[in-house]
């Protein structure tokens, strides 16, 4: 879904995403950046008292659990679940075809289902130095126990819109809109530099 | 400025927009009551103190909230969803009880 298919079709990255050790890696790399790509990315809202039935949906369709409160998520490495606004959940795949899977039991009545996969780019940072560079994009607290493992956090870069779910202690993934994906991507690069990091 | 939106906690203020006066209350579409019209249009109280507002928080979860916002100070003294059906899924509820 999301993979090159031709020359022709880059990926967003594609042009400034320069495999191997970038910025100061002498003297350690700090963080290692990736684009995911994950072939499902969708996004599922439930209509006013219907949260309990989508979250049981979600439970039924992905296997992952809701944890209680706002931003909550969790993840088993292939998929991925996180709260991002009240009501509304944001469902990761590493396989394509997960809305097709949600149709017949999300139903019209319980909410909707809008499948993004083409429309945002899953960005991954890990290292030790994860926290410091995106606290310096984003201006939210990234401590571990204000942002637990699984969590998401819906916030913005520069009035670009971004979802932030932290899927490891030293790991966040990153969902931004496919246009605005590459501009983000220079961004985490130039803030990554200090620290030193690879592109894998 | 701070703003603790229910749902996703304190942020600066830079991620709401002012989405107008909380205190105004809109006429029925179809009323031809111009007094009423004018009334939600131009009439604002324009308080040196407590101010209801209506902000979205549109940089993250996107919903509107109720805020009490004092002109003098920039405290803000609370907010709530303008919806008022999502409460129990606020992060301080979860949050207060651990």
């Amino acid at each position: 879904m999301v993979e090159r298919q031709s020359p022709i079709e880059l990926a967003p990255l594609e042009p400034e995403l320069r495999i191997g050790s970038h910025g100061d890696f002498e003297h350690g790399i700090d963080v290692i950046l990736s684009e995911t790509r994950p072939g499902s990315i969708l996004q599922l809202a439930a209509w006013p008292g219907q949260e309990k039935k989508l979250i049981s949906g979600i439970r039924t369709v992905t296997g992952l659990a809701l944890p209680d409160g706002a931003g909550a998520g969790s993840t088993d490495g292939v998929r991925s679940v996180f709260g991002f606004a009240p009501g509304k959940f944001t469902v990761v795949d590493e396989a394509e075809g997960l809305a097709s899977a949600f149709a017949n039991v999300v139903t019209p009545d319980i909410g909707t289902v809008t499948d993004l996969s083409h429309g945002r780019t899953a960005i991954r940072i890990a290292g030790p130095k994860a926290e410091w560079v995106l606290a310096k994009l984003f201006a939210i607290d990234f401590a571990l126990p204000a942002f637990p493992v699984g969590a998401g956090r819906s916030t913005m870069h520069h009035d670009v819109f971004a979802q932030i779910q932290r899927t490891g202690a030293d790991q966040f993934d990153v969902y931004v809109f496919r246009s605005f994906a590459r501009s983000f991507w220079k961004a985490l690069c130039h803030a990554s530099e200090e620290v030193g990091y690879e592109v894998q | 400025m701070l703003i603790t939106c229910p749902y996703c906690g304190p942020r600066d203020v830079i991620e709401f927009t002012y989405q107008g006066d909380g205190n105004r209350e809109r006429p029925q579409p179809a009323s031809q009551d111009l007094d009423a019209w004018n009334a939600y249009v131009y009439d604002r109280l324009n308080p040196a103190g407590d101010h209801n507002e209506i902000w979205q928080h549109s940089g993250g979860c996107r919903a509107h909230l109720r805020v009490v916002r004092n002109t003098l100070t920039h405290d803000i003294s609370s907010v709530a969803f303008a919806r008022g059906d999502h409460k129990a899924a606020a992060r301080h509820k979860a949050e207060g009880k651990s």
